[in-house]
């Protein structure tokens, strides 16, 4: 097994770009990251990517050179980007290759998603009645959360308000302005308790991630960053998903619970160890309760760490530095690869008016998806 | 709701008092809803499951969903909600009110107008007795 270290990263602002298709953005984000590896499109050995609405990574050479390089295509819903990466990092981890690339891309139509019933193998009728959204997922999910723990709707405020704030201060985010916490919790109720500040949007956008093996990133002297793990993990027994029209009263854990605990495991070290933190937010409640899924803290204790500012850029643990979903938008194909953008970034301290204070030396990512899917990363330098 | 084209056939029980049918999974027990259909349906026998339970958790639906939703026009926001039938499963569903949910709520199954020519069902809050 070797080492594998991220060399180079590149991404497309995320947000809405007319007349760019999203495979055009996925170009964009793959020359960028090239030139911030300082290689060239003919070094990359094999990648692995994919859109979720925006066609196939493979199509991409017509741009980017015909090189003969294997390009698997990724389809894997929200955890796309987590799967083409945690396959990257398998292809230089076996040492089988020297130098791998990532890619995601996304291009949605505006509002909520509306997706088919048969798709996820449920009948017409669930999606007739209404039934089939992931906003009432995250808010059914939400308001028992709240009730067994004890968490604020301010505090649902105070994690956009964060979000807003972020995004602010990052040139890839969509929104880029502060958004107070009265406004957000005046805000018309879009699924209760969630208001119309408290979701994030689909959008557009790409990342471009670049692999290699610990002796490439020394050959380019690049600052060695390493992908300690990236591992993908679907839905135990019990869980609460989106698009579930039942549930077994037998509660068990989410697939996060899963994918977070191996991966500490695999990285050898614990919640307590990391540095700064990027945890799918789809909106506001899903930044709380996955905080305490992937270990950070216990269930409630959230309400606390809010209160005092802990994952803050200047906090203990910053949490979604880059505004996270709530500030950029989520193109899905790419929404799982821009955390690890943003935690490289953090560990290079190139972060400018959003960087964490101190020296960040580790670095986690979660994204969670339909019908159950969960990917972390944990990163250390 | 007479002269109501079921939403879907096979959701609940044709009786005076409908029930959900859930599929009960033979080898371990389990209930799911609603009955699998197709090649997956051999493995589960259909079960009708409680008219009444209790609220799992709500929400309220206070946009227009696109399609495939097939609701009534104009759109008015409806409740949706979990409900925990005892002892067998914890099934998604409308509900009949967007005012005073509260978790651990007394829930009953109503068979309600969806369109003006389907029927759907939905749980409604219980009167207390």
């Amino acid at each position: 097994m070797s080492d594998v270290c991220i060399i180079g990263i590149g991404i497309h602002p995320f947000g809405r770009t007319e007349g760019r298709s999203g495979r055009d953005q996925g170009v964009f984000a793959v020359k960028q990251a090239l030139s911030d590896a300082g290689l060239d499109w003919s070094d990359i050995e094999i990648a692995y990517g994919g859109s979720s609405s925006a066609g196939a990574a493979d199509v991409m050479v017509n741009e980017l050179g015909l090189t003969g390089v294997p390009i698997i295509n990724v389809a894997n819903g929200c955890a796309t980007g987590g799967s083409s990466l945690a396959s990257v990092y398998s292809a230089i981890a076996s040492c089988e290759y020297d130098v791998g690339m990532a890619v995601g891309f996304d291009k949605h139509d505006r509002g909520a998603f509306n997706a088919k019933p048969s798709e996820y193998g449920l009948p017409d009728w669930y999606g007739e009645a209404g039934l089939m959204l992931t906003t009432q997922f995250f808010a059914l999910k939400l308001q028992r959360y709240m009730a067994l723990h004890g968490i604020s709707q301010r505090t649902l405020g105070l994690v956009a308000e964060k979000a807003f704030e972020n995004g602010s201060k990052c040139e890839h985010a969509w929104r880029r302005s502060p958004v107070d916490l009265d406004t957000i919790l005046n805000a018309p109720m879009v699924n209760d308790p969630l208001t119309k500040y408290m979701f994030c949007s689909p959008a557009e956008g790409a990342v471009s991630l670049i692999l290699g093996t610990e002796k490439k990133a020394r050959q380019l002297g690049k600052p060695v960053i390493r992908l300690k793990t990236s591992v993908m993990r679907t839905r135990p027994p019990g869980s609460f998903e989106v698009f579930a029209p039942s549930l077994d009263i037998d509660r068990g854990v989410s697939p996060t619970v899963l994918a977070s605990r191996a991966a500490f495991e695999k990285a050898g070290i614990g919640p307590e160890d990391i540095d700064v933190a990027q945890l799918q937010d789809t909106e506001s409640g899903a930044e709380i309760m996955h905080m305490a899924e992937n270990g950070f803290c216990k269930d409630g204790e959230q309400e606390k760490w809010f209160a005092e500012g802990r994952t803050k850029l200047n906090g203990k643990l910053p949490v979604n530095t880059d505004g996270g979903c709530l500030a950029c938008g989520e193109p899905i194909g790419a929404s799982g690869l821009r955390q690890v953008y943003e935690n490289v970034v953090q560990l290079r301290r190139h972060g400018g008016a959003r960087q964490v204070s101190g020296t960040p030396k580790t670095a986690y990512t979660h994204v969670y998806g339909a019908p159950g899917v969960s990917a972390v990363t944990i990163m250390e330098c | 709701m007479t002269g109501l084209k079921p939403l879907c056939d096979g959701l609940w029980t044709d009786e005076p008092e409908p029930r959900l049918i859930g599929g009960q999974r033979k080898n371990d027990g389990k209930i799911i809803f609603p009955m699998p259909t197709g090649d997956a349906a051999s493995a589960y026998d259909a079960v009708p499951l409680s008219r009444t339970g209790k609220l799992w958790s709500w929400t309220i639906q206070g946009f227009e969903p696109k399609a495939p939703y097939a609701g009534p026009q104009p759109f008015r926001p409806f409740g949706v909600g979990y409900v925990e039938l005892p002892g067998q499963v914890i099934v998604e569903s409308r509900l009949t009110s967007i005012t005073g949910l509260r978790i651990g709520m007394d829930m009953e199954l109503v068979i309600e107008d969806f369109d003006g020519e389907r029927a759907c069902f939905a749980f409604a809050p219980k009167e207390s007795a």
